[in-house]
């Protein structure tokens, strides 16, 4: 086992760094520069100015130049400078990692929480009057966009009721704890009523499977009790599946949730990527992008290790 | 077995549902009351950076507005005012006194005072050291300072005294008292992170510190700051002027205009500026909605929307097919139905309400069959499916880009597109996100037909937009607006003429004739002005819009609570 862990970690290593040339390149590749971007919000930008601004932000420099520099300094641990936020990267990036990590891991947590049992619940009665309400809830939260379900959720409960705020973190000179739950149940709920119906569908699916197997019948068939033979002997070889698809899942707790954090102006991972690239911010683009890469590899590592546990019969060497 | 299972599921169905409830209205029980003596703002964009020089963004622009004063600026009425300073130099008042270069130009001296109550939020009076600190920072090439020209202009700086002190300008032009862009720095503060100018931009202290009260002397100082959210100001108690009426002001940034909506709609939101807010289009379906409770203020202004025409396209370098463009399109009916004609159509890139503007110029009515002439004259005949080809079997098609994702724009080019194609042109819609239309499509000129818009200032100078030297290309580091390629050598002896006339009725003769040329030779096609929207609460007075770029902020002091509650205050 700790050999495989060792070669994985090297692998994950490998992965990072062919990742983080990939990224450079692509958003080097992409057109216009930030002082490209300058311009455009500044007509009075006179050529000498544009010349000038090119050199100091070091844009000049071919790409391959600038890639190794930006190498060189994430190995004595700098992340460089945010151009979009004039901070060093890593005041950006750390507040928002906590903040997507809270909005995402209540989400995912909440998402598990109700869609494992429900997968459950609907496999053991397939058919039945619940297995299709089960199934027609799925659907419903699967097919909503997540923009239009954040809409109505804002119009419902911040602008009819008025008993939640429509945005943002916290509100301004308070930020306790009760503060931030309100403002955290209308973009908790947007993401976990979008996720809940795949989690389910993949349960249901996996437990269906594992209940039509030998070993099942033979439990029951042994007098085991109803509540033994799902949990026990069902439960634990249908979650080999499940649990690819939430290692999987893992990955996009730190990446964060563009439409919903957009939507409720909320300060999380997915915005600051997305605007990061857009915006040509080459240093947090690729922290960020880079940090979600690792946390998807090390969350597929953790789903490898948790098979051997689940399932007896898968070793590593 | 069963029936205790099903009692025991209602049990916990019940507990649920309480709990929920019971969650439910502690939450909303436990809700903080919303600030009364708070103004809350939405802008649809966070600064990039506090600093005033680095950058130009318009809501740095915004909330610095607050924070600052510019020794001068244009106001709502768009003349030219005294902020910072206690009189704008003139050559009548003996304040700017020309003189004679030995290369037979003339540069100006300019003389300015300093507000004597200037001080900055730390108590540190506002003083000559703070201007020559800024012009040493401004003209050093590693600053960062974006547009460096006002301070490459200045060649020296006299200090009389504390307060006052006289500029040196190599060039004497007409707007020779505007120094609008000198973004006055805290030497006291800023000296030690200039101390290596390389790495100003990261060190400057309005990124690293930016609620430190020394760096503002504006009615208000930024107190706190949550980076890509929001900015609270607290009002200045070092500030000479009149007191503002809000202690707080929170600005919040909202990037999605339908969260806006339901922020302002909530109470979560007192106001949307118009400078970073709703589109009109936008703003106009607000105010049909909730016109009784927000006050919807729209104006006309400097920016207009227009379609740059790239004159290397041999189709566009004939003028009667940029002429049978415009003539073919209806822009009073799309202001009307669009904009519920609250957008000025536009004639030329100078508005009506510019006091250069002129009137008697070449004016392009929607007339269609007199667009179909002028192609037919091009040799642009209509053949099958009645698009039109000329002589060697070309079809006459063209590309049009916009800004994708800008749903009024993208409104505005299809009925454009519907238009030309009546006449027999093949328009072919080619949009592309914002940072590729300017930052590669019109910064290297590799587009056809692109719609945009330019913000401008009162009398601009179209020097970037329609001079020859401003032709982006390899040379100058793709510098310059003058996307079309536009090259007219009346134009630029017009252009270079109207910056050193002083005399305003000689500049108003010169200002028509390039007028002329303009509306004569079309290298764009106008479309309209466009009108920034407020959306402000009914109680809220004093907000005067100015339909330029510089923003309502700057006489925050004046923004007043004018309902019955604000009496009873």
């Amino acid at each position: 086992m700790i050999r495989f862990l060792g070669l994985r970690a090297v692998e994950i290593l490998v992965v990072l760094v062919i990742m983080s040339f990939v990224i450079y390149a692509l958003i080097g590749l992409m057109p216009g520069d930030p002082i490209d971007l300058m311009i455009t919000a500044n007509p009075k930008l006179t050529a000498a100015d544009i010349v000038r601004l090119k050199a100091v932000y070091g844009i000049d420099q071919p790409l391959m130049g600038r890639y190794l520099a930006w190498l060189r300094n994430i190995l004595q641990g700098d992340l460089g400078f945010s151009r979009l936020y004039s901070q060093p990267s890593v005041t950006i990036l750390l507040p928002r990692l906590g903040n997507s990590a809270l909005l995402m891991g209540t989400s995912f947590v909440l998402a598990l929480a109700i869609g494992l049992p429900a997968g459950i619940a609907a496999a053991r009665r397939p058919h039945s009057l619940l297995d299709h309400a089960i199934n027609f809830a799925c659907f419903a939260g699967i097919s909503v966009p997540s923009f239009w379900l954040a809409l109505m959720l804002i119009l419902v409960f911040a602008v009819a009721l008025g008993w939640l705020p429509a945005g943002g973190l916290a509100t301004i000179g308070d930020g306790g704890f009760v503060d931030r739950i309100q403002h955290l149940v209308l973009p908790v709920a947007t993401l976990t009523l979008a996720s809940i119906g795949g989690y389910t569908r993949f349960m249901r699916s996996a437990m269906a499977e594992a209940l039509r197997q030998d070993f099942i019948r033979t439990a029951r068939a042994k007098g085991a009790g109803e509540r033994r033979v799902v949990l026990h002997h069902a439960l634990r070889n249908a979650m080999i599946p499940v649990v690819t698809i939430v290692a999987l899942s893992f990955g996009t707790l730190f990446s964060g949730a563009l439409i919903t954090e957009t939507m409720f102006a909320y300060p999380g991972m997915g915005k600051l990527i997305f605007d990061s690239v857009m915006g040509n911010d080459y240093n947090l683009a690729l922290a960020g992008l880079l940090f979600a890469t690792l946390v998807t590899l090390l969350a597929n590592l953790a789903a490898d290790v948790a098979y051997a546990w689940l399932d007896p019969r898968i070793t590593y060497r | 077995m069963t029936i205790r299972r099903s009692g025991r599921a209602r049990l916990v169905v019940l507990l649920i549902r309480h709990s929920l409830s019971l969650a439910v209205t502690c939450l909303v029980a436990l809700a903080p009351a919303a600030a009364a003596d708070a103004l809350r703002i939405g802008l649809t964009q966070y600064p990039p950076t506090l600093n005033p020089s680095i950058d130009a963004a318009v809501a740095k622009t915004y909330v610095l507005a607050m924070t600052r004063r510019p020794f001068t600026v244009y106001d709502a009425d768009w003349k030219l005012v005294c902020m910072l300073c206690t009189e704008l130099p003139s050559i009548e008042n003996r304040l700017a006194v020309p003189f004679d270069k030995p290369d037979g130009t003339r540069g100006v001296r300019l003389t300015y005072t300093i507000q004597p109550g200037a001080t900055w939020g730390d108590g540190v009076p506002l003083t000559t050291e703070d201007v020559e600190f800024t012009w040493e920072v401004g003209r050093n090439p590693q600053s960062g300072v974006a547009s460096a020209e006002l301070y490459r202009r200045i060649t020296g700086i006299e200090i009389k005294d504390a307060k006052t002190f006289t500029m040196i300008f190599d060039k004497l032009t007409f707007d020779y008292g505007a120094i609008n862009d000198f973004e006055v720095l805290p030497a006291h503060l800023e000296r030690a992170a200039f101390s290596d100018p390389a790495q100003y931009r990261i060190r400057t202290r309005y990124d690293t510190d930016p609620t430190n009260p020394g760096l503002y002397f504006g009615p208000y100082r930024i107190s706190e700051v949550a980076n890509g959210s929001f900015i609270v100001l607290t009002a200045n108690p070092s500030w000479w002027g009149r007191k503002p009426a809000f202690p707080r002001i929170e600005i919040y940034a909202i990037e999605n205009t339908a969260a806006l909506e339901a922020n302002l709609l909530s109470g979560g939101l007192d106001m949307v500026a118009g400078e970073l807010g709703l589109s009109l289009d936008q703003a106009i379906a607000f105010e049909k909605r909730h016109g009784d409770r927000f006050a919807i203020v729209t104006k006309p202004g400097l920016s207009y929307e227009h379609v740059d025409l790239n004159f290397d396209n041999p189709i566009l370098a004939d003028v009667r097919v940029r002429q049978a463009l415009l003539t073919g399109i209806d822009r009073t009916a799309i202001s009307r139905q669009l904009f519920d004609g609250r957008q000025l159509v536009a004639d030329g890139f100078v508005s009506p309400l510019d006091r250069v503007f002129a009137k008697d110029i070449r004016h392009y009515d929607y007339d269609p069959m007199k667009a179909r002439a002028l192609l037919d004259d091009a040799g642009w005949r209509v053949g099958v499916g009645g698009m039109r080809s000329d002589a060697t079997g070309t079809r006459l098609a063209l590309d049009f880009a916009t800004t994708a994702g800008n749903r009024t724009r993208e409104l505005v080019q299809q009925v454009l597109q519907a238009q030309w194609r009546q006449l027999g042109i093949d328009v072919r819609i080619r949009n592309e996100p914002a940072r590729i239309l300017f930052g590669q499509s019109l910064a290297r000129r590799r587009f056809t037909m692109a719609m945009f818009a330019w913000v401008t200032s009162p009398e601009n100078v179209p020097r970037s937009m329609l001079h020859s030297s401003e032709i982006p290309r390899e040379a100058n580091g793709w510098g310059g607006e003058n996307f079309p390629g536009f090259r007219n050598p009346e134009a630029d002896a017009l252009i270079d003429k109207i910056e050193v006339e002083l005399d305003e009725s000689r500049r108003a003769a010169i200002w028509q004739r390039l007028q002329e040329i303009y509306a004569e030779q079309l290298p764009e096609l106008p479309l309209y002005y466009r009108s920034d929207s407020f959306v402000l609460p009914k109680w809220l007075k004093g907000v005067r819009p100015t339909g330029h770029q510089y923003p309502t902020g700057l006489w925050v002091e004046d923004w007043r609570r004018g309902d019955a509650a604000a009496a009873a205050r």
